[in-house]
């Protein structure tokens, strides 16, 4: 039996108030478009009127559309321009603005999503299946290990859902993600870039934190292929790259999974990936970032702002030692 | 010689004083059209680093393509390719230290003492001299030092390659095949190569033997 439910790992009352506060930036939302708009970094946001509509089934849009204009701390979205043309996915390029076109073409149905390893009911799921899990907007901020960051308003449906729908069993510590092993058509899986496929992993109470999204969508449409289409994994306490996208497969282990990048580079990359403005990368700081579409750098946050909701987790751990 | 290769070699000088300056309006361009990706002073500090790095390795390559190709205007426009790999450097550190990080010295100095940068900033602060003294009267008033001096440019040029691989992640091989390249052509300085390779494939030395 699953021991943790999900209102214990987050406080009810946090959980409720973001929700809330989602709710009320709708109304705030014309004020700080036409802030963003004379910025000129903000595109076609249109402020959804029906109140709640954050927290209802999401039905993709034919034009990219928010629920709100700012995250929670009042800033801006990244533009839906910025954030389909600026995309780390080494499985096509190591350049960021090559992603979109490279991407275009990587065939995404029939597609299956099979949750194996330490459960009672294991089950593959077909990205229509999925609906089920009543995907909702969730405004994160997304921060890369690189140095720069976005608001992006995701759709998605927080992981304990899906795990639930499996019952781990107790011996279930670790949750291990991995993507789709398609060299045909993602061009770097024929290098050896990286070791394919992509593989991440996060421990069991981080998977069941309700910030914890499966991702489907943004900007109200189906997620664009450049951004991990049909399916991935957002973790907005973390660095960018534990976000994986084009999920085939979640294993439930009891073994602490050892991600692509821990691979690549141990010393520089770790199994928690926490967003640390100071724990520095060991080739520069992390303690600012730039915001895509602004000049100048902002302050990294601790846990990238979701100090409140997370920091419990790690409670008596060094984050020097587990970066 | 004929009277065209001496048109060229007239024109040559003009041709690539132009090419080197036509980076400024491409990048001012690109930067209006907002083509600099979604991350453009990111993308403006990659590209004229980028180029100061391109003519840096193209000043170094000047020298071995006249002894092996014969091709004389190469030497003409070797001070001048240094010197627009200062312009370049001088660009693209004044966008790091003002669009980048809004002229915070705290954080410029906190990002200057990681390896990556210091390598690119005592490469940088090296050109300093060379680019001064690329100008009258000092190469006349150093006389023999004058090419002493500029011997640094072989030192330069791989820091500025070590900056460049030291600034990627993991997997993204283009700064090797520059430092490849730059090594390439400091080992064709070795008095070896060099006797081998000159007038490789002009025939000139094997006229003479014959």
């Amino acid at each position: 039996m699953v021991k943790i439910d999900p209102s214990e790992v987050t406080p009810k009352h946090l959980y409720l108030s973001r929700r809330q506060f989602i709710g009320s930036t709708t109304a705030l939302a014309a004020g700080a478009l036409a802030l963003a708009a004379c910025k000129g970094n903000l595109p076609a946001v249109e402020p959804v009127t029906t109140p709640g509509a954050s927290t209802a089934t999401v039905v993709p849009a034919s034009t990219p559309s928010a629920s709100g204009a700012t995250d929670e701390l009042g800033d801006p979205l990244t533009s839906f321009q910025d954030i389909t043309h600026y995309n780390n996915y080494y499985e096509f390029s190591t350049k960021k603005s090559a992603v979109a076109d490279l991407a275009a073409d990587f065939p995404i149905s029939p597609w299956t999503i099979e949750v194996s390893g330490l459960v009672k009911d294991p089950k593959s799921y077909t990205p229509d299946d999925l609906q089920k899990f009543e995907p909702e907007e969730r405004i994160y901020r997304l921060r890369c290990v690189e140095g720069w960051s976005m608001i992006i308003p995701w759709i998605g449906f927080p992981l304990h859902k899906l795990l639930k729908d499996v019952q781990p069993t107790s011996e279930a510590t670790y949750v291990q993600f991995t993507t789709i092993y398609d060299p045909k058509n993602m061009p770097s899986q024929n290098s050896n870039l990286l070791e394919w496929p992509y593989v991440e992993g996060l421990r069991m109470d981080e998977a069941m934190h309700d910030l914890t999204l499966m991702v489907t969508g943004l900007y109200g449409q189906d997620l664009p292929k450049q951004d991990g289409a049909p399916i991935r994994l957002v973790v907005p306490w973390k660095y960018g790259f534990k976000g994986i996208k084009a999920i085939v497969k979640i294993e439930l282990v009891d073994y602490q999974p050892i991600s692509t990048w821990m691979l690549a580079a141990s010393n520089e990359y770790g199994f928690y990936a926490n967003v640390n403005p100071e724990v520095d990368h060991p080739r520069w700081s992390q303690a600012t970032e730039r915001r895509i579409g602004e000049v100048g750098r902002r302050r990294t946050l601790m846990f990238n702002g979701y100090e409140e909701e997370v920091a419990s987790l790690y409670t008596g751990m060094d984050l020097e030692v587990n970066y | 010689m004929n009277a065209r290769n001496k048109v060229f070699d007239r024109w040559f000088p003009i041709l690539v004083h132009i090419a080197c300056l036509l980076p400024i309006p491409w990048l001012v361009l690109d930067a209006w059209q907002g083509n600099l990706t979604a991350n453009p002073i990111r993308g403006s500090i990659l590209r004229t680093g980028k180029i100061a790095l391109e003519l840096l390795i193209l000043s170094l390559a000047c020298t071995p393509v006249n002894s092996i190709f014969g091709f004389k205007p190469a030497l003409k426009v070797r001070r001048a390719l240094g010197d627009y790999s200062f312009l370049y450097t001088s660009l693209h550190f004044a966008i790091f230290v003002s669009l980048d990080y809004g002229f915070d010295f705290q954080l410029v100095l906190d990002e200057l003492i990681r390896p990556y940068a210091l390598v690119g900033l005592i490469a940088g602060l090296l050109l300093v001299p060379l680019a001064i003294t690329s100008f009258a009267p000092w190469p006349k008033r150093l006389g023999k030092d004058w090419k002493r001096l500029h011997n640094l440019v072989y030192g330069i040029n791989l820091l500025a390659g070590l900056h460049f691989i030291l600034v990627v992640k993991q997997g993204d091989t283009e700064p090797y095949l520059w430092m490849i390249l730059i090594v390439f052509l400091l080992v064709l300085r070795i008095p070896f190569f060099r006797r081998f390779l000159s007038g490789f494939f002009t025939h000139k030395e094997r006229l003479t033997l014959t």
